[in-house]
């Protein structure tokens, strides 16, 4: 256990999973790998969208705070994609770098380019709202390897929400530009959001029951993964209040089919593979 | 004459002076300084910048402006030793020999 400068936690890494992995005693069913694969690749592709703004932020602060979001990301899509992996016997970094388009299963809304600034903001905003309740939610799934995840992804997606939420009140009500940018943002971002709240159709059968989302912490305990309806009903009441009180108007575009839980996705995602995975394809099976 | 980084009259995030106060830490203290449009980003940058290792507990932040500093010109006079000003500082006294752990 390396000695750090922080306080003793007790949040689960990737690397202790990876441990519980290789002495047998975490072992994922198929459909929870599957779900776990679709949330872990949700993470690890906004995380990297996040990356191509390092040294593009409007200023170095902002830089650093966008960076950081990246991270928490990145480290969750690490927990997920090892969980998913001791299903079928591969790492995070064979799900990550030797998977092609057609098999990511992230939703839409993760892939989209980040346009301007505002564009990233209201991408970050809607991803945060759904990041936020999923994960207090998942903090009581049945599954302990998936709630553990949950409970360190928590406090980090609340950051990334408040974030989010002071660049849209300081964008809506800056200056026209900025206020005409941020509504440009919201709309381009908009028909994404229906696919977020959409039941997980690329899970088998059976062996997975959902958790009702009770949003006092004394839920009862229904299942492993989370019932997004509730999910829906929170973000449409949240979203648009922080949208009216930022001085901008809700979008109305309507939403766009869909479909990245099964594999389909937008123009925007393969170049971005191609380009995180380059290297690692053409070196396969070395370590780093 | 401008500093590097420096933007000019683009720069509209005005400069924060960032001031700790670690968790076992009685008093703040200065950490450092960062730019940011207004407190409660500046605030929250702070956190960002000079608390990724769960050093502190409570976070200060003073707009530059708002700061005035001494002349570093006139360190002479300004902070002049008190030398040969023995009646300042109580270095004269005898203990008393009943009072042992003074």
């Amino acid at each position: 256990m390396p000695t750090t400068n922080r306080s003793a936690s007790t949040a689960l890494t990737p690397e202790a999973i990876a441990e519980s992995i290789a002495a047998d005693e975490t072992v994922a069913s198929e459909p929870v790998a599957l779900y776990a694969l679709g949330l872990g690749d949700d993470a690890l592709v906004l995380a990297h969208r996040l990356g191509e703004w390092i040294t593009h932020a409007p200023e170095l602060e902002e830089d650093v705070a966008l960076g950081n979001i990246g991270l928490d990301l990145l480290g969750h899509a690490r927990s997920l994609l090892t969980y998913a992996g001791s299903a079928w016997g591969t790492s995070e970094d064979d799900l990550a770098y030797f998977r092609g388009e057609s098999e990511f299963r992230n939703r839409q809304l993760f892939e989209q380019p980040n346009g301007d600034f505002a564009h990233t903001i209201a991408r970050q905003l809607f991803a945060s709202v759904y990041f936020d309740g999923l994960y207090r939610a998942l903090r009581r799934s049945t599954d302990p390897t998936l709630a553990a995840i949950a409970a360190k992804a928590t406090k980090e997606v609340d950051y990334h929400l408040d974030h989010s939420v002071q660049w849209l009140l300081r964008l809506g009500l800056g200056t026209e530009e900025s206020h005409r940018r941020m509504q440009r943002g919201l709309d381009a971002m908009w028909p994404f959001v229906g696919e977020l709240f959409r039941a997980e159709t690329g899970l088998p059968e059976g062996g997975v029951a959902h958790v009702p989302l009770d949003v006092t912490d004394g839920g009862t305990l229904g299942g492993v993964v989370v019932d997004l309806e509730p999910l829906r009903s929170a973000f449409d009441e949240i979203v648009p209040r922080l949208i009216t009180d930022a001085g901008l108007t809700v979008p109305t575009v309507p939403f766009a089919r869909g479909g990245g839980r099964e594999g389909r996705h937008t123009e925007a995602l393969g170049p971005m593979l191609a380009e995180m995975q380059v290297l690692a394809r053409a070196h396969p099976g070395v370590t780093w | 004459m401008t500093s590097p980084g420096d933007s000019g009259t683009r720069e509209i995030w005005p400069l924060w002076e960032v001031f700790l106060r670690p968790s076992r830490g009685l008093s703040h203290v200065h950490a450092g300084s960062l730019h940011a449009p207004d407190s409660t980003m500046a605030v929250r940058n702070a956190r960002d910048l000079y608390t990724r290792r769960g050093e502190g507990v409570s976070i200060w932040v003073v707009p530059a402006s708002a700061i005035t500093a001494s002349d570093p010109d006139a360190k002479g006079e300004f902070f002049e030793s008190p030398e040969g000003k023995e009646y300042r500082h109580a270095v004269y006294y005898t203990a008393s020999e009943a009072v042992p752990h003074l």
